[in-house]
């Protein structure tokens, strides 16, 4: 008996069998939107989510190992001294150095340096920038050009730019334009490489799509090429900026008096020329502090931001 | 009313090459959706350069509309540095359209393309699929007669791909573009194109045509109802372009 109750279900095939057919007559337009659930559901499982890093574990990850280790050498260098007992005027302990920093701070010495080499420092680097920026894109887009200059513009960049504070005494005796001189010399090279750099890097495809979508001349400087060379500039300003100070602090070291205001690379010179290691300690440390800060505050965030914006960071670094 | 017309259209990139490209003809009706269906290295790509305005044919004859072609590629082509909104917002931009009307104009093509949600998104935050989506979109606001896509969907995987050939018909039937669209898949030619062509390689020609619209909408050509279904009729289709093209890649086995 069971078998024919189960009959009834008979008809049901049509039923059943109708949906494997109907698909055909039934196309896309008639459901008002087909796939779209599909599809709604397909781009949630293809997502990733990203994930930002909450702030303790930056903290414990990023801030605290960095400062750690400085405390580390920083009693190292204290117990050695404690232990070997050298004469503190040549090799001074941290404590010497913190006393010799109270001192250089209370009649502003310190400050004073630090003020007119970061003041020289910044403005002599954006001048470079103003000067290289342009220089550089010219290069990038006028392959003749650079032809001609490119070996040049490489070779600038590994000259040490120290090698012109002579040239530039001669020329501009001791002022502040043979300090200009110097980091400009140091600084402009490595900024247009980072923007030929850039420029070299960006995927012919972008190009392609921004000739399709109409580009040319300066749109597709402005909208595609420009906006694409941007990490390699940036990258190509963060050298710059390192070559500026460290041209800077060449210069200040070698040409002294004159009109030149007195640095941090100055106050090198003369805790050299009085024999007091503690200076000299107190000027190189304010001049690593200026170029860690820089780099810290400055140029690593800019840089994280825009290669986190185009997916070129992990979400883990 | 045509959309594109090639005449005796050839192409050769150095004199010792043979050509890539001869004597080529095709017309295209406004509306059309044709596929174009060749194995590697046929041209097929190097013909939609042309129609694009990418590259000179070498001889022949090109008549498209006066302002050119959108053009579609294999990877989206998306700019990294802009949002899936700002990157069909500079589509209309460097079309002319005015900024205040912009935004809107990117809003409906985002929903056309249903990415409406992900506007805010970079394209590194998508997916492939949405981001061809959003290259389509980006497309579209050309706003020109004539799509050309490049295999768009070959470096998709095949759900997202299936699902995309929905997609991609609805929007043709909702925008009415002619769309010339480039594929080694038989399977997807035959799906997507009114006309599916089949392309020889060395030198690139047109060997064969199939016309797919009776076999997809068998009452308005007086078939018999049958009890095949879609899928059915359109595989046997799919079985014969491919014994042809099997046939036309083994020419170039000896």
């Amino acid at each position: 008996m069971p078998p024919e109750t189960a009959a009834p279900s008979v008809p049901a095939p049509p039923a059943a069998a109708r949906p494997a057919v109907a698909p055909p007559a039934a196309p896309a337009g008639t459901r008002p939107s087909p796939g779209a659930d599909e599809l709604a559901g397909l781009d949630a499982l293809q997502t990733e989510r990203t994930r930002r890093t909450p702030g303790a574990e930056v903290l414990r990850t990023k801030v605290a190992p960095p400062l750690v280790a400085l405390l580390f050498a920083l009693l190292l260098w204290q117990l050695l001294v404690a232990v070997l007992g050298p004469r503190p005027d040549v090799v001074p302990g941290p404590l010497d150095v913190a006393r010799q920093v109270a001192v250089l701070l209370s009649d502003g010495t310190v400050l004073g340096a630090l003020g007119t080499s970061l003041w020289r420092g910044v403005s002599g680097f954006l001048i470079a920038v103003a000067v290289a920026t342009p220089l550089g894109l010219l290069v990038a887009q006028w392959q003749g050009l650079r032809n001609a200059v490119g070996p040049l513009i490489s070779g600038l960049q590994v000259l040490p730019s120290v090698a012109w504070v002579p040239a530039a005494i001669i020329w501009f005796g001791l002022s502040d334009a043979t300090v200009y001189f110097v980091v400009l010399m140091g600084a402009v090279p490595s900024i247009v490489n980072g923007m030929l750099a850039g420029v070299d890097q960006i995927p012919p495809q972008l190009r392609r799509a921004g000739h399709v979508l109409g580009a040319s001349g300066w749109t597709m400087a402005s909208r595609v090429v420009l906006p694409a060379a941007l990490p390699g500039y940036v990258a190509g300003l963060k050298q710059g900026w390192a070559f500026s100070w460290r041209s800077l602090m060449g210069a200040e070291l070698i040409a002294i008096g004159g009109s030149i205001g007195f640095g941090l690379g100055s106050l090198l010179a003369q805790g050299r020329t009085v024999s007091n290691m503690a200076v000299v300690m107190v000027a190189v440390l304010a001049i690593l502090a200026v170029g860690i800060l820089v780099e810290l505050l400055f140029f690593n965030p800019v840089e994280r931001r825009l290669l986190r914006g185009r997916g070129l960071l992990g979400h883990r670094s | 009313m045509t959309a594109i017309r090639l005449e005796g259209l050839s192409k050769s990139f150095g004199p010792v090459d043979g050509p890539v490209l001869e004597d080529v003809d095709l017309t295209v009706e406004r509306g059309q959706f044709v596929a174009l269906l060749g194995a590697s290295g046929c041209g097929k790509s190097t013909l939609l350069n042309i129609v694009a305005g990418l590259e000179e044919p070498t001889g022949g004859s090109v008549t498209v509309p006066a302002e050119g072609a959108a053009l579609m590629f294999q990877d989206a082509a998306l700019f990294p540095w802009l949002s899936a909104r700002r990157n069909v917002e500079l589509a209309l931009e460097l079309r002319g359209m005015p900024r205040a009307e912009r935004p809107e104009r990117a809003r409906e093509l985002l929903e056309l393309v249903r990415l409406a949600q992900a506007g805010d998104k970079r394209p590194h935050e998508l997916s492939g699929g949405m981001r061809q989506r959003v290259a389509l979109a980006r497309a579209l606001a050309q706003d020109r007669e004539v799509l050309l896509m490049d295999e768009p969907f070959s470096a998709l995987d095949a759900i997202t791909r299936d699902l995309l050939h929905e997609e991609l018909l609805r929007i043709w039937r909702a925008t009415g573009r002619t769309i010339v669209f480039i594929t080694h898949n038989v399977g997807e030619a035959v799906r997507l194109g009114q006309r599916v062509l089949l392309m020889s390689s060395r030198p690139g020609r047109i060997v064969q045509e199939w016309d797919t619209r009776p076999w997809k909408d068998p009452d308005a050509y007086g078939f018999e109802g049958n009890a095949q279904s879609l899928d059915d009729t359109l595989g046997e289709l799919t079985r014969t372009i491919t014994a042809r093209l099997r046939e036309e890649i083994s020419r170039h086995a000896a």
